[in-house]
């Protein structure tokens, strides 16, 4: 595949060169350098070195702020996507955040050997069951412990307050002790290879495992199996995102939860918002939460902006005044909590909050929880 | 697993346990020769990807070496190391591989004897525990 093809692919020769997508684009108005339309335009001039081989191609968030903006209908996220495959091929993957760890074990996860003990934080309080047709997808989580330890994130603490959750309304999910990295990053870097073989191993087993139906903590891995798994691997169970699993539980399964006295806002996680129109669910959430008072920020809903950094390249001080000044937005609600429904919002905004560099002490320092903690914390006694 | 003869990188700190490797070599003492040698000018400056990139590209086990916590050049390079082997290991436990695969020591450039002692007792060690589960993927990243 060459450029030309992937012009006729998203249908990107249909840009009309407004610059509606520049203009919104979230990393463009901190980073002048990168601009989606000028990358568009250099793909249709037939300057494809300019768009393959430069640095800024792993700078898009493929948030999707500018998609629905365009009056040519271009998918700006989807032509990146394939064009870091042809930069893959010319080695080329951008500057990877955390010395590149992150893609570094998705691609030794897919090796079909390994025995990976990737459930050993199961403890009595958790309530399991090897029968249970509900999946509760555990993801990067136990890899994301140690590794974001130092910016006070557990993401092991999200999947525990989301089983939590599932089994006071009464559901014994089902884990898996052999699943992989969903492979969301790999596609949106552009690492096709990997993402096929993750993708056919975690189909393998949850084929095997027979469930009807998956629930994911992370709104990446929601997208990429809702989304991107049907192109590849057959799958025949319902997905849904933790916040929809509650919500529609919400008044039924005797799901108590208790007087939790908080002034919060919320993040709409862009593949959440934006990729699958998941906006309404954690809102319903959080306010079936005695006590929570919702306050919504400047940019909410299908304008909400990203967290900054995506499939962790690229992650540079444009990131993080772009991160500094979501979190200025979030604590200019007088919201004392910054709610996210995804676990590498959390990530990227505590490695904010965390920095202490001499630029960032005017970043918030807000609280910042998942929606699974707020809620588990809620249905305890 | 018979004639199997494990590949071990190892981490070198330049001051001390690359002076070690060295004390060994010209004081004529045995190792086996598994081991390749990547200098670093600190043990502190190894990063969880030089660690991760190894083991995808096949290696079975690594060795991560510098000066005693009191030596180092620049100051606490072998607490920054510690902290990095500690949470690689956590990771590397979670992907399933031995945790003896990866190991950690401080070697004086005195302690010749010493290094020549810890490369034997790895290859021991890995020999036991036979190829690394990516090892097969050696020939696709080549």
């Amino acid at each position: 595949m060459n450029l030309e093809d992937i012009i006729q692919k998203t249908k990107t020769y249909y840009c009309l060169e407004c610059g509606k997508c520049t203009s919104i684009c979230p990393v463009s108005r901190y980073d002048p350098g990168f601009t989606p339309r000028g990358m568009i335009e250099n793909a249709l001039l037939g300057f494809d070195d300019e768009v393959v081989l430069n640095r800024k191609l792993f700078s898009c968030l493929t948030c999707y702020t500018c998609q629905p903006e365009c009056p040519s209908d271009v998918d700006f996220p989807v032509f990146v996507r394939e064009a870091r495959g042809l930069a893959q091929d010319n080695g080329q993957s951008g500057v990877c955040a955390h010395s590149g760890q992150l893609q570094s074990l998705a691609r030794l996860m897919t090796n079909p050997d390994i025995k990976q003990n990737r459930l050993e934080w199961l403890s009595g309080e958790h309530r399991v069951s090897d029968d249970s047709d509900v999946l509760l997808w555990v993801g990067c989580a136990p890899y994301f412990e140690p590794i974001f330890r130092d910016v006070e994130f557990s993401a092991l603490g999200v999947i525990k307050s989301t089983l939590k959750t599932m089994n006071s309304l009464g559901v014994e999910p089902r884990l898996l002790p052999n699943e992989r990295c969903c492979g969301h990053d790999a596609l949106w870097t552009g690492d096709f290879e990997t993402f096929r073989k993750l993708a056919e191993h975690n189909a393998a087993q949850i084929r095997e495992a027979g469930v009807k139906k998956i629930v994911f903590s992370c709104p990446e891995g929601y997208r990429t199996f809702k989304m991107d798994y049907p192109a590849h691997v057959k799958l025949d169970c319902e997905v849904q995102h933790f916040s929809e699993f509650v919500a529609e539980r919400i008044g039924k399964n005797g799901l108590k939860l208790k007087e939790t006295k908080k002034k919060v806002t919320y993040q709409d996680p862009c593949r959440l918002g934006r990729h699958l129109g998941v906006y309404d669910a954690p809102r319903k959430v959080l306010e079936s939460i005695p006590g929570i008072e919702l306050v919504e920020m400047r940019h909410a809903g299908p304008d909400s902006i990203c967290c900054g950094t995506s499939a962790f390249t690229n992650c540079d001080s444009h990131s993080n005044l772009l991160r500094s000044e979501r979190l200025k937005e979030a604590a200019a609600t007088g919201a004392e909590t910054l709610i996210t429904a995804c676990p590498k919002c959390q990530t990227h905004f505590r490695c904010a909050t965390t920095d202490r560099g001499e630029e960032r002490r005017s970043t918030p320092r807000l609280e910042i929880m998942d929606l699974a903690n707020l809620v588990a914390n809620a249905t305890g006694e | 697993m018979a004639g199997f003869e494990p590949q071990i990188i190892a981490f070198c700190c330049n001051w001390c346990t690359y002076a070690a490797a060295d004390l060994a070599g010209t004081s004529r003492m045995h190792y086996p020769p598994n081991v390749r040698i990547v200098r670093v000018m600190c043990s502190g400056m190894v990063d969880p990807i030089y660690v991760l990139k190894a083991f995808e590209g096949g290696v079975d086990g690594i060795l991560v070496a510098g000066c005693h916590l009191t030596d180092c050049h620049y100051i606490d390079g072998p607490v920054k190391c510690d902290e990095t082997v500690n949470k690689l290991r956590e990771v590397l436990h979670v992907l399933g591989l031995e945790d003896k695969r990866l190991r950690r020591e401080m070697v004086a450039a005195s302690e010749g004897v010493l290094f020549a002692q810890v490369i034997n007792e790895m290859v021991e060690d890995l020999k036991k525990l036979g190829p690394s589960p990516f090892k097969a993927k050696t020939e696709a990243l080549a």
